[in-house]
């Protein structure tokens, strides 16, 4: 595995407490987001269904770290971290999960397909694999038009097994797309064990030899570690070097969605996972490097406040308008389909 | 004015909009080099280079979900499936992504793109190769879907199509891409949704698309030659948007109805329309609405079975005649 870290060293910190500081801001800010999520659930005031991300908030962290205004990402029902790591204001986000009138899409569509273009998210996808085959649209228009923007597809380990993977993947490296394919390998597909179904250890990075691309696996409970892998791809994508394929070993420290109690887990094995959660890690990393914990301390509470002055916002924001479902269709707003 | 082929005319739309519209490019299998299996992007490739006309791999997936990424970011892609019947493995985007983006995001996502399609049967490729596909994408809200009759139409309703900012399917009937008609010089825009009364008649309107309207038309002059039934008939040229203002008016005017389907049987594009007449002029028909359709069954492949499947002029002639008369 790529990445392993050495013994910190603050004067040559190739990454900066500043950025250090918002990676961590951040990994608590998507934790703390997530948990309010399950206790509005619980509250009834999400409903439907949702797929949280806790213990893989090191992956979101890092990956927009290393993103830059105008790059483009692409991501899944599992996407709530990322959404909140490129930018989207907490309230907005949650305001959607929620199904209220202050949400990225006015409470229209919820957790599943946060998108905010605004921030370069232009969509969450909940049907596997499909926005991987998008994304290659997205890197050959940059491509097309000139234009340097870098697209990354953040995806599931279960994802690597379907059809349009495989193409995208072929169409990518042929192409040689501004693209980087970046997949959560967070243990499970679902309710199964992603190694009782895939005939390879690691389902993407294994097949990475088949198209071209080098074999990356990385530790994706590290930010730091996750933050240089994707970096170092989208800086050769940028440059004309094509695509990359990351594979980011992390867990799901919660059950594929709301209704799932993950009980086919075996024993000691969140345990095990918990003494490698990300945000622990990162602390601890935080901390030998000298930086204070009154800093550390600082940065916790502003992501706390920030969800919960984002939870306070939506339970006063009125319920999504019954006007959104008879509108925008088309592009003229409308949904004539028949004069 | 140019006599030309139906084949000729997809690639003088084409490369009418692509001369007009640099983010116009196109995508598919074997359509630069090989200019397109049935020729219909013949020329494109060497006009506009391999930057805007692209081969690409046998990846439906690929070709729909690249040609989507590219319109969601600033590009209009003409792809096209070789034979509408491979949409099947690629169904995702139509079911599940074109028509829903903009949607569900509330409008921040645009989806400008055309996806054509080789559809219909009458050149005895079978039952995997030969299937009218309408109703597989008519059915999603969100997709526009065109299917025209003629060469004309084909230059005016693709260049709307691909002016179009949202989702449009457009099918090539590709047992009319030897068929000739007049085209006129110049630029040429069409309007969606708009169905064209291609012969006027008093007793019965016969509502077709694609290569049902030439059988239509001939049926329609042989009713009147040995029967003296006077047919209306109209090409709807788009499923979606669907212009009933014409076929209600049509059938205010003629009191009978039949729908002139390729498809099989069961939950053909005409089973909507003969809803919309029952539901709209109900009071208007003289007799019941009929549905002239495949049977619900696969098309089989040699040529004299194809014919016994796909309806035909004289069965049209026939189902009119009977129906009229009873």
């Amino acid at each position: 595995m790529k990445g392993e870290e050495g013994s910190p060293d603050r004067a040559n910190d190739d990454i900066g407490e500043v950025r250090r500081l918002e990676m961590y801001r951040m990994q608590v800010l998507i934790r703390l987001f997530e948990e309010r999520v399950q206790g509005l659930y619980l509250e009834n005031l999400i409903t439907g269904t949702t797929h949280l991300m806790i213990g893989q908030e090191a992956v979101s962290a890092g990956t927009s770290a290393a993103m830059r205004d105008g790059d483009l990402m692409f991501c899944t029902y599992r996407g709530h971290g990322h959404v909140l790591a490129r930018g989207a204001p907490a309230d907005k986000v949650l305001g959607e999960i929620m199904g209220r009138d202050n949400g990225l899409m006015r409470g229209k569509a919820g957790s599943m397909h946060l998108t905010s273009v605004e921030h370069g998210v232009m969509g969450s996808f909940a049907v596997i694999g499909s926005h991987l085959v998008l994304a290659c649209g997205a890197a050959w228009r940059a491509r097309y038009k000139g234009q340097d923007d870098v697209t990354v597809c953040v995806y599931g380990d279960g994802a690597s097994n379907i059809g349009a993977f495989h193409e995208a993947l072929n169409l990518a490296a042929l192409w040689k797309l501004p693209v980087v394919f970046l997949c959560e390998n967070n243990l499970y597909q679902e309710y199964s064990r992603i190694a009782e179904m895939s005939a390879v250890e690691h389902p993407s990075a294994d097949r990475a030899g088949s198209y071209g691309l080098e074999r990356i696996v990385i530790d994706g409970n590290d930010a730091d570690v996750v933050f240089r892998a994707v970096s170092a791809a989208i800086e050769t994508a940028r440059s004309g070097g094509g695509p990359a394929i990351i594979e980011a070993m992390t867990y799901r420290q919660s059950g594929h969605s709301r209704a799932d109690p993950a009980k086919y887990r075996p024993a000691g094995e969140l345990d095990l996972w918990k003494e490698r959660d990300p945000l622990k890690l990162y602390k601890a990393r935080l901390r030998e490097l000298g930086i204070e914990d009154d800093r550390i301390a600082e940065v916790e509470a502003q992501s706390r406040d920030a969800v919960n002055e984002a939870t306070e916002a939506c339970k006063l924001a009125p319920l999504s308008s019954p006007d959104l479902i008879m509108s925008n269709l088309w592009a003229d707003g409308s949904c004539a389909w028949r004069n | 004015m140019a006599q030309l082929t139906y084949r000729e005319a997809v690639a003088r739309g084409i490369a009418q909009e692509m001369a007009r519209d640099e983010d116009v490019v196109l995508l598919g299998e074997d359509v630069a080099k090989a200019g397109g299996v049935f020729k219909a992007t013949d020329g494109i490739l060497e006009r506009f280079g391999p930057r805007r006309a692209l081969d690409t791999p046998i990846s439906e997936q690929a070709i729909l979900g690249s040609a989507m990424g590219a319109a969601m970011t600033g590009l209009k892609p003409i792809a096209e499936i070789m034979f509408g019947d491979f949409v099947a493995v690629c169904y995702d985007f139509i079911a599940n992504e074109f028509g829903k983006t903009r949607y569900m995001t509330d409008g921040q996502v645009k989806c400008p793109l055309v996806v054509r399609m080789a559809n219909g049967g009458g050149v005895a490729f079978g039952a995997q190769h030969s299937q009218s596909v309408e109703n597989w994408c008519m059915q999603f809200p969100g997709l526009k879907v065109v299917a025209p009759s003629s060469p004309a139409d084909v230059v005016g309703l693709l260049a709307a199509a691909v002016r179009d900012p949202d989702p449009v399917i457009f099918l090539e009937h590709k047992g009319l891409y030897g068929t000739r008609g007049e085209v006129p010089d110049g630029e040429i825009v069409d309007t969606l949704g708009t169905a064209k009364i291609l012969r006027p008649g008093t007793d019965c309107t016969l509502i077709a698309v694609g290569m049902m309207v030439p059988r239509s038309l001939a049926a329609a002059e042989q009713l009147k030659a040995d029967f003296g039934i006077d047919a209306e008939v109209i090409d709807l040229r788009s499923l979606m948007p669907l212009d009933t203002r014409t076929l209600l008016a049509s059938v205010g005017r003629t009191h009978r109805v039949f729908t002139v389907e390729e498809n099989p049987r069961v939950l053909g594009w005409g089973a909507e329309i003969v809803s919309i007449i029952a539901d709209e002029a109900f009071f208007d028909l003289d007799g019941p609405p009929v549905r002239i359709t495949a049977p619900h069954v696969p098309i089989s492949t040699p040529p004299h079975l194809e014919a016994l499947v796909i309806p035909s002029v004289e069965r049209i002639v026939e189902a009119v005649r009977q129906s009229l008369a009873a």
